[in-house]
């Protein structure tokens, strides 16, 4: 399997006609703009239109509303920069703008610990080790919201799960199970999450050590080097494409997180796993808070903005320059 | 199954004999992960598979003291699961259909044309698919509501695809620019029009592109949640995860429907997941940010 930009020297070479062969060639008549036939352009502008209508516009429209109070009836009233004046002054926001910073962080973090070290460990050939890799991926097969689910029976008082936590003594306190203590809650769900995330991070390293020139390696292993050593000094500057991909993803999936608390704790109890996510969804769903809710959206998106136009540079640079191949 | 997640994920061929004498630990440390790491999926099938009696007397923690199906069977007779399955099916084969084949248009035309601005608009309708639906949610709401199909399935898959045809554009764009020219040069002197080419020529040609483009936005589709939760409000217009959440919030105590609903609820995707494995891995390796 050939995995997008983890080979790039090498597809680069073999890579058919390139984006500015392509573009610069231009020898059939086809080509050129006044030639393009007029079928070609619904091609184009239909998607193009949907997404305009169903994407871009409702994005911009957020904008527009986060400057307005309105509660769905009627017509907005603009209020200016009243909404995220209030937000300042919200303890709510202060505690889902903190737990998604940390989701961010422990979600994105032990997620590339754990992905990249199960795939370390798995990297090898054999004997059962698709066993291995099978059962750690599989978890990823479920949706988030079944994964919520699970685990959320897991979760109950009288679960082994629980049992296990109260002989530690974790669970103190948390007499009516986990996900209903504020100190746990969010935890609750960050180990729900992982288990899911980390066989899908495992994929990346996977295919990003498949790549690796194991001659390198080796080498250094015939100089002496240790595992330790020859792991930080020969592998992990060779996965550097790899790395900023996971990166960008956990980053981007870290702030779209929604789906799992709310199926698990809908950001409570007491707002102690809520996110800006699902603090948006509420204020603007429940509370009918649509122009307050709409300026939650807008910061969520200023937060997300950075990671995707990295992605999207990165993506570019590796993928429409290479050629991105799903096989 | 087996072998073929070990293709797909890619086994390294050069093997290295001599260094793994060290690794005693490996099969006993592994294994005790991976059970681990699978226990919490079969703690669920045990529990659907009990009766509630059973769990009520006995303790959610407590082996089976009886098997029954008896989950299964109320949540097709009395929970309305059949339908929630129908609506979920429904609203992901048209949806697959439908972004595939506007995915598959634009990717053709920016890929084989010279479009002006063809890579600023690749980017920016891949954009599209990263931004957070927070920032969508209120916007499309109002336009399902002007449009009056507010609380449809049709309002579901409008949104789908809307959404995710920028990253199917960019899938297939990517795949379709690497095809060689002289095969599309070939069927234009043949004097193929251009809609000819796109069928009979770009479509077979990308067939593998597009079936693990299918098996990705089939799994993405069916699992959504944020989409149906805004859009949809009738209880007979639920696709499964609406109902797996709806049941866990008022079938409290009941763990073996709930946990029996979340099983059912992940079938379809896993079906799909194991039989196009493998165009299934090798499509989240493409660009992907679900």
């Amino acid at each position: 399997m050939e995995q997008l930009g983890l080979e790039r020297r090498g597809r680069r070479l073999a890579a058919g006609p390139s984006w500015h062969a392509v573009s610069t060639s231009g020898r059939s008549a086809a080509r050129k703009t006044s030639g393009i036939s007029p079928i070609i352009w619904w091609f184009l502008a239909i998607p193009l239109a949907l997404e305009a209508w169903w994407v871009f516009y409702p994005a911009l429209e957020s904008f527009y509303l986060s400057l307005t109070s309105w509660s769905g009836a009627g017509s907005p009233r603009y209020v200016g920069l009243r909404n995220y004046q209030l937000l300042l002054q919200d303890p709510i926001f202060w505690t889902a703008l903190r737990n998604t910073g940390l989701w961010t962080l422990t979600f994105g973090g032990f997620s590339f610990v754990f992905g990249l070290l199960v795939a370390r460990l798995l990297n090898r050939p054999r004997r059962g080790v698709t066993f291995f890799r099978i059962a750690f991926f599989l978890p990823m097969v479920l949706s988030l919201t079944v994964t919520g689910v699970f685990w959320q029976v897991i979760y109950q008082p009288g679960s082994p799960m629980y049992s296990l936590l109260a002989l530690t003594g974790s669970a103190r306190g948390a007499g009516s199970g986990i996900l209903a203590n504020p100190q746990l809650a969010l935890w609750g769900v960050l180990v729900a999450a992982l288990w899911r995330e980390i066989g899908y991070i495992m994929v990346f390293y996977l295919a990003g050590f498949n790549g690796l020139d194991p001659a390198l390696e080796e080498a250094a292993q015939v100089d002496g080097a240790g595992a330790w050593r020859r792991f930080w000094s020969i592998v992990m500057p060779q996965l550097r494409e790899v790395h900023s991909i996971v990166f960008a993803i956990l980053v981007i999936d870290s702030l779209r997180t929604f789906d799992i608390v709310w199926a698990m704790t809908q950001g409570g109890p007491f707002n102690s796993s809520q996110l800006l996510s699902t603090y948006m969804y509420q204020e603007a769903f429940t509370a009918l808070k649509l122009g307050y809710s709409s300026a939650i959206a807008v910061i969520i998106f200023v937060l997300a903005i950075g990671f995707i136009i990295t992605y999207l540079v990165r993506t570019y640079r590796t993928g429409v320059e290479d050629g991105a191949r799903a096989h | 199954m087996a072998l073929g997640l070990t293709d797909a994920i890619g086994t390294r061929r050069r093997e290295r004999r001599h260094a793994d004498k060290d690794r005693v630990w490996f099969y006993p440390v592994m294994t005790t992960l991976s059970v681990l790491w699978l226990l919490p999926a079969f703690f669920i099938v045990l529990i659907s598979l009990r009766s509630t009696d059973d769990i009520t007397t006995n303790g959610l923690s407590a082996l089976p003291h009886s098997l029954s199906l008896d989950s299964f069977v109320y949540l097709f007779t009395q929970a309305g699961f059949a339908r929630a399955l129908g609506n979920s099916l429904l609203v992901t084969a048209t949806g697959v259909v439908l972004s595939l084949v506007l995915g598959a248009t634009s990717a053709f035309a920016l890929s084989r044309f010279r479009i002006p601005f063809r890579v600023p608009i690749l980017l920016l309708m891949l954009c599209g698919n990263l931004l957070p639906p927070q920032i969508l949610l209120i916007p499309v709401e109002q336009i399902c509501e002007a449009l009056g199909i507010y609380n449809t399935l049709l309002a579901l898959i409008v949104a789908q695809v809307g959404f995710g045809v920028g990253f199917y554009t960019f899938v297939l764009h990517g795949f379709l620019r690497n095809i060689p020219d002289e095969i599309f040069e070939a069927a234009r002197v043949d004097g193929a029009t251009p809609l000819r080419v796109f069928v009979s020529v770009a479509l077979p040609l990308t067939k593998p592109a597009l079936a693990a483009l299918a098996a990705l936005a089939s799994t993405w589709i069916f699992n959504d949640l944020i989409w149906s939760l805004t859009l949809i409000r009738s209880e007979v217009k639920f696709p499964v995860t609406l109902v797996v959440l709806q049941l866990q919030g008022s079938y409290v105590g009941q763990w073996n429907v709930v946990a029996a609903a979340a099983l059912i609820g992940a079938i379809p995707p896993a079906v799909v997941f194991f039989i196009f494995q493998k165009q299934f891995i090798s499509g989240l390796m493409v660009g992907s940010s679900k």
